[in-house]
């Protein structure tokens, strides 16, 4: 194809319009260029003969009469073995490789490749030379960390073709041919262990997209337990500024029970991407024994990085999960924040001159969050076999006010609602998930009756709570009071969570229905309690027993201890004296 | 070769056009008026118009008026003769010093790759026990003092930037009063800290659009010095007069507002400036303290909203006393634990009382009978307002930890307190009184 020229004919903070020549795509990469500096920049409107271009870099310096060079090529990242461990940009640029060559800033204007093009994987065939294959084929596999990597013909080639050849076991670079395969009007493709494909197009080299049933454990009681999350599902944390978002996406991708994490830090702050980066590399994941930043991507795009890189950012995320699942693996993405990303489209829609919505919010704000989650999903492989996608996004609405473009249109399309609550944050209630507006859509390994006996506590005590604070303590009856307790009790020994404990931090699915269990025993119990300061100090202690517990490890004999102590509390005070 | 342009077609707000070859976006240009002259920077190309925003704003502009392209983006000085002078928001001395040319650096580079930033892990001792207890300072952090206009958030800036031990303090003053641009400079000659330090004051009454380059030129500087091994503490005061700045000129530019007339960038424009905050491995740091005034003392207004999203926490001030609610310092996990075992434990559980004290204090103000329990609440809040919140307690953190559990231990039985047992035994005053 021929690459077709332009020219800069205006520039508005980081977009530019470019007169051109020839023919140009939606969504083609072009480069502006500034002197050295090669600006990576992506048509998004095309109107005569002027292309409107979104400049992945700072304008600084460019001028009217600059060149353009197009690439006839969509954004597109590189899929292959590598991917898992890379800290990349939104644009997949490695931040890490990028620091070993230009130090502490980024250079504008830098582009390297997201694969080591150098590096030699062990590649084992399991194709065979006559075999008909299509898109998203699979060729063989290497090993990648812990997975079988498996290597595809290219997603976007379409109909059948035959096998011609395909290498010996033996160790190849990406960049190598290892395959060719010829169709019946006798074209031919020479295939590598890598390809392209075009972040804004879903991966759909699937048989069937399934219905997400089975839980994802992320260890967070209150989620699991409460508002669960599905492999292949999606779901949202929207919440004020300090509420939490991040600290409970951070632990969810330390003890989610996925195959691979990928972080996309769309929009916040940098500080916050770097505990993960140098943590991960220490922490050794239980379930594999080996480092959890082999199972993780980071994709970095953090707020005073370019604007436009951050609204390519989530694409490039939800396509490298994608890829993984083609692999039959369990992949979670978590975006933070989305609506960093949805300003992004509104500073450009600005730039473009569009008519508003709310909030100057573009009206295909709606659609645009509906695709994005869409690209989430339990799917059955060509081969039979499953893999997942779920997708956890963060949301920060403006002012704290779920009434907003951005938090409105995601409650539309999720299977989940983690809202968290400015009072419960301020009042270290933590993880800050409203346990009464919070909703899921999806089934928790806990039985449901059980999950809303214990609701309808948190309900009731919510009710005696409120009347408490117009009729007073004293106008409250003693039965009333105990619910409430009850309801105190839950919240503080099972809702509430230390993220930063080693044991508390991290509940196993085996440990929440034992304690669940014990706890509901509790809420269901009559005990012998007359006096309202009898049964505060009673719950006082229940609460201290059951906390200290929280903190010791299942399999630490003080755990066992603990719950004897607990079990005689119970029983010194339980209505019919037979304990439980 | 510089390039003269004497015909200006347009005047709005603060923005003028002229037509223009070969300029490049966000260059520089100064312009002659009988005022004086005063620079402008592009902020708009469209074929051969040219957008530029005067920072001395545009009263008494003429159409004839001279245009001078300077061929660069906006720059400042960079040396150590920078200590201890003051400069305006273009940059320019406004002391009685000589001009400062040597050395020009540009402003607003590019951000820090996060693959080398490092975990923030050296706290800023402030001697407030609601900072050094509830929400630690730390090394490279940013985080604004929120707060209405009329509290003496000048003043804690100030006493926060002698306290701690930094080498070097550069203040941005953006709308900043004369008389707290005076009270600045003398507290800190009085405190000895003005030859490490460096002003930029822009001051209410500066043209607005000059505070606009007041937070690039003190971030440029003190980028410098942190990588020269400089530990830098940057105040900025006021960023929401930033911000409104910001506003005039987007409504100049017939930008369609987001939130209250505010541009729909108002986010990614603080964060450039904020994130600007870093420790450098192997070199300096820069720690960026500010204030945002907050209109209409709302939380939720866009700058308080915004400025909360990027900021690494947020001290509120109210009534004289920094919040605890609403108050936070997200690094504080990153160096509570390494003070002593019982910070965090204290810290939440004094919090937590104090929140269940506030719903009694409630209750008490509409007359219900108050229980024992009430009693022992509203006994601790007090102790805890008088000894723990007011500003004029000046302790060190490990005196303040001891003061959290004899309150305790003066209101409530060790149970009572939701502390870990093990604590408990160690920290609880022995003779509790
Ligand atoms: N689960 C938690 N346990 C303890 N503290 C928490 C927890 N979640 C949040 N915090 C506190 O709140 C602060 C803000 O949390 P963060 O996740 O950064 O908020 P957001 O992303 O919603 O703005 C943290 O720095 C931490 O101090
Ligand atoms: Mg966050």
């Amino acid at each position: 194809m021929k690459q077709s020229k332009g020219t800069i004919v205006g520039i508005n903070g980081n977009m530019i319009s470019v007169a051109f020549e020839g023919n140009i795509i939606q969504n083609e990469v072009g480069y502006a260029i500034s002197g050295e500096d090669r600006l990576k920049s992506e048509v998004i409107k095309i109107q005569g003969n002027i292309a409107y271009m979104q400049v992945f870099e700072i304008t600084k310096g460019l001028k009217v009469g600059d060149e353009v060079e197009f690439t006839g090529e969509m954004l597109s990242v590189q899929l292959g073995p590598g991917i898992l461990g890379m800290v990349y940009d939104g644009l997949q640029n490695p931040l890490n490789e990028l620091a070993k060559m230009h130090g502490f800033f980024l250079k504008r204007g830098v582009i390297l490749d997201a694969l080591d093009f150098e590096k030699e994987w062990e590649f084992t065939p399991t194709a065979k030379t006559g075999d008909t294959v299509t898109g998203g084929s699979v060729l063989g596999h290497v090993k990648e960390g812990i997975f079988e990597h498996k290597i595809f013909v290219p997603f976007d080639i379409r109909g059948n073709y035959s096998l011609k050849s395909i290498v010996k076991k033996d160790k190849y670079k990406v960049v190598e041919t290892l395959a060719t395969i010829e169709n019946e009007k006798g074209i031919k493709h020479d295939l590598m262990m890598y390809f392209e494909w075009p972040v804004k197009i879903p991966i759909t080299n699937y048989r069937d997209k399934l219905v997400p049933r089975e839980p994802l454990t992320t260890q967070t009681r209150i989620i699991d337990t409460f508002f669960p999350v599905a492999k292949g599902g999606t779901y949202c944390i929207p919440g004020p500024f300090g509420a939490g978002k991040t600290v409970l996406q951070q632990v969810t991708s330390r003890f989610a029970e996925a195959d691979i994490v990928i972080i996309a830090a769309c929009g916040e702050r940098a500080g916050e991407v770097v505990e993960t980066l140098r943590e991960f590399p220490e922490i050794t994941d239980p379930r594999t024994g080996k480092p959890l930043m082999e199972r993780t991507i980071i994709i970095c795009n953090t707020s005073s990085m370019p604007v436009a890189a951050r609204e390519a950012s989530v694409y490039t995320a939800a396509t490298l999960g994608e890829y993984y699942r083609q692999m039959g693996l369990n992949v979670l993405l978590l975006a933070d924040s989305t609506s960093r990303w949805a300003q992004a489209m509104r500073e450009l829609s600005g730039r473009l001159e569009e008519i508003p919505g709310e909030e100057a919010f573009p009206a295909y704000l709606g659609s645009r969050i509906a695709q994005f989650y869409e690209r989430a999903g339990l799917v059955e492989l060509n081969d039979g076999s499953r893999g997942s996608l779920t997708i956890g996004g963060t949301v920060s609405p403006a002012g704290g006010n779920f009434e907003e473009p951005v938090t409105q249109s995601t409650l539309k399309v999720v299977g989940a609602f983690h809202g968290l609550s400015r009072d419960r944050s301020n009042a270290r209630r933590y993880p800050a998930i409203h346990p009464l507006e919070s909703w899921s859509k999806y089934k928790s390994f806990i039985p449901q009756n059980m999950i809303d006996e214990a609701r309808k506590i948190l309900f009731k005590g919510n009710e005696v709570h409120q009347m408490m604070l117009v009729v007073g303590e004293e106008g409250t009856s003693v039965e009333d009071y105990i619910i409430y307790l009850k309801s105190e009790f839950l919240d503080n020994v099972y809702l509430q969570q230390n993220s930063f404990d080693a044991v508390d931090g991290a509940t196993s699915p085996e440990r929440q229905n034992l304690v669940f269990q014990k706890v509901l025993n509790v809420l269901k119990e009559e005990f012998k309690l007359k006096e309202k300061d009898e049964a505060r100090s009673f719950f006082n202690k229940l609460r201290q027993l059951f906390i200290d517990w929280n903190y010791f490890d299942m399999k630490d004999d003080k755990f066992n201890e603990q719950e004897a102590l607990i079990n005689q509390l119970i029983e010194e005070y339980s209505g019919d004296a037979k304990g439980l | 070769m510089q390039k003269v342009y004497n015909k200006i077609l347009s005047v709005t707000g603060n923005v003028i056009t002229v037509k223009a070859a070969d300029v490049a976006y966000e260059e520089l240009a100064e312009i002659t008026t009988f005022r004086g002259k005063s620079l402008a920077q592009v902020i708009k190309l469209e074929n051969d118009i040219v957008s530029l925003q005067v920072f001395a704003g545009s009263q008494g502009i003429s159409t004839n008026d001279e245009v001078r392209f300077l061929g660069n983006p906006m720059r400042v000085t960079f040396s150590d003769n920078m200590l201890g002078r003051i400069f305006n928001g273009s940059g320019i001395p406004r002391d009685k010093g000589p001009a400062l040319t040597e050395n020009m650096i540009e402003i607003a580079g590019p951000s820090v790759n996060p693959a080398k930033r490092i975990i923030p892990k050296n706290m800023i001792r402030t001697n407030i026990p609601m900072i050094d207890v509830f929400n630690s300072l730390v090394v490279s952090q940013k985080l604004p003092i929120f707060s209405v206009s009329g509290e003496p958030y000048n003043e804690l800036l100030a006493r926060i930037a002698l306290q701690a031990e930094v080498d070097m303090i550069v203040l941005g003053g953006i709308g900043l009063k004369y008389d707290q641009y005076m009270y600045f400079k003398n507290t800190l000659e009085e405190g000895g800290a003005l030859s490490r330090s460096v002003f930029f004051v822009h001051t209410a009454s500066d043209p607005i659009v000059e505070g606009l380059m007041v937070p690039d030129l003190c971030l440029a500087v003190a980028e410098k010095f942190a990588l020269k091994g400089k530990n830098v503490l940057v105040l900025l005061t006021d960023m929401t007069n930033f911000a409104d700045a910001l506003k005039e000129i987007a409504i100049t530019m017939e930008q369609v507002p987001s939130n209250r007339g505010y541009p729909g960038d108002l986010y990614s424009q603080l964060a450039a400036r904020y994130e600007k905050a870093v420790d450098f491995e192997g070199a300096g740091s820069v720690t960026v303290l500010a204030v945002t005034t907050m209109p209409g003392d709302d939380v939720t207004h866009p700058v308080p909203d915004n400025t909360g999203y990027i900021t690494e926490g947020q001290f509120y001030l109210r009534n004289g006393r920094i919040e605890p609610f609403g108050s936070l310092s997200r690094l504080k996990q990153q160096v509570n634990d390494k003070t002593r075992e019982d910070h965090r434990a204290i810290m939440d559980g004094l919090i937590q009382l104090y929140a269940q004290y506030i719903e009694t204090e409630e209750k008490r103000a509409m007359g219900f009978r108050m229980s024992d329990w009430d009693g022992k609440l509203l006994k601790y809040g007090n102790l805890f307002e008088s000894n723990m919140m007011d500003l004029s307690v000046n302790i060190a953190l490990e005196d303040a930890l001891d003061r959290g559990w004899k309150i305790l231990a003066e209101c409530f039985t060790p149970e009572e307190t939701r502390m870990k047992t093990d604590l408990i035994n160690k920290f609880w005053p022995k003779e509790a009184a």
